[in-house]
């Protein structure tokens, strides 16, 4: 389960009984927010960045990786698909799939950022589930400062572990007997029962599962995650 | 350029152009209903589909039953009991390494 931090404010713990909270959240209540998570997000990217490194990507491409892509679901699928031989093509379509969903996210954040284009552009890059998350009001609303401080913090862990992962790759022999092939499907599931919310939802997992589990067997990996994104269809039928 | 560059560019400019186009192009305006639910339903699917192949597929397609089968129920478990995402994977990944030392 991908844990939902609290919404910021003064539920975790007393609230220190002298200080009203204060009236508008900061960059550091973000990062503050964020924290915990990106102690995770530094160890899950060092773990990234051993598995790369075992994919044969070498030592400067999982970072430059992480520093652009910073999306932690598509870089796995990307470098798994990479590491079995599925192919460039394969794995940047599941990768590219995969987050197509920060559309809809991206879009939901855009009334909150602020200045010219390339700034907001820019903002739009440290949207991620997590920060995004984290920014979200109990109205539902995006909070600028609190997304830029956790993305910022998310960021940092994720490219700084990877850098860490990428140059001790060479500490891991074999992959294999450490059980991290078996970390994959593992952090997929997680990330998914993070995402299934509603029968609708679990219909499209049920449907590229299966769709999957069909082509498996006739095609090369890779193809088959692809094709199982017609499984979202489902959402649009049953809208 | 090496497979994993190419691969790195490209998904690298595929993320950034995403993630900005929903602040930038669409900014006050929403699409359809329908490709917006399918657009929510791609990650579960995805996801459901790399569990699936990540578990069962072998080294150059088709199927391979291993250790990784034992990993992902012990994750499984693990997530049940509402585990964090880290633990659930460290638990699937020992559970592979020792059915592996084991076996």
């Amino acid at each position: 389960m991908r844990r939902r931090p609290r919404p910021p404010g003064p539920s975790p713990g007393p609230p220190p009984a002298s200080r009203p909270p204060p009236a508008a959240p900061g960059y550091l209540d973000g990062a503050r927010a964020a924290a915990p998570i990106g102690v995770a997000a530094f160890a899950f990217g060092v773990s990234f960045g051993v598995l790369a490194r075992s994919a044969g990507m070498g030592r400067l491409a999982p970072v430059v990786m992480s520093l652009t892509t910073f999306a932690g679901s598509a870089q796995f699928a990307a470098v798994s698909i990479l590491g079995a031989g599925g192919g460039v093509a394969a794995a940047v379509a599941a990768a590219v799939l995969l987050n197509l969903r920060y559309g809809p996210t991206g879009l939901s954040a855009a009334s909150a950022l602020r200045g010219p284009r390339w700034l907001r552009a820019l903002t739009a890059q440290l949207v991620v589930d997590e920060s995004w998350a984290i920014a979200q009001g109990d109205d539902g609303r995006i909070d600028r400062h609190l997304l830029v401080g956790a993305g910022v913090v998310l960021a940092v862990g994720w490219v700084g572990g990877t850098a860490v992962g990428a140059l001790a790759g060479d500490l891991v022999a074999d992959p294999a007997s450490l059980g991290l092939d078996a970390a994959f499907p593992a952090l997929f599931l997680a990330l998914l029962a993070g995402q299934v919310k509603g029968r609708s939802r679990l219909l499209a997992a049920a449907g590229g599962a299966a769709i999957a589990l069909a082509l498996m067997p006739f095609t090369g990996p890779g193809v088959p995650i692809v094709v199982a994104s017609l499984a979202c269809l489902v959402g649009a039928w049953r809208s | 350029m090496t497979a994993a560059w190419a691969a790195v560019v490209a998904v690298g400019l595929a993320t950034i152009a995403i993630k900005a186009a929903g602040t930038l192009l669409l900014a006050g305006r929403t699409p359809p209903p329908r490709a917006r639910a399918a657009m929510e339903h791609l990650a579960p699917a995805l996801l459901a589909a790399l569990v699936v192949t990540q578990a069962l597929g072998g080294e150059h397609g088709g199927f391979a039953v291993d250790a990784r089968l034992a990993g992902l129920a012990a994750g499984a478990v693990a997530l049940a009991f509402r585990a964090p995402l880290l633990l659930v994977v460290t638990v699937a990944a020992a559970t592979a390494a020792a059915v592996r030392a084991l076996g």
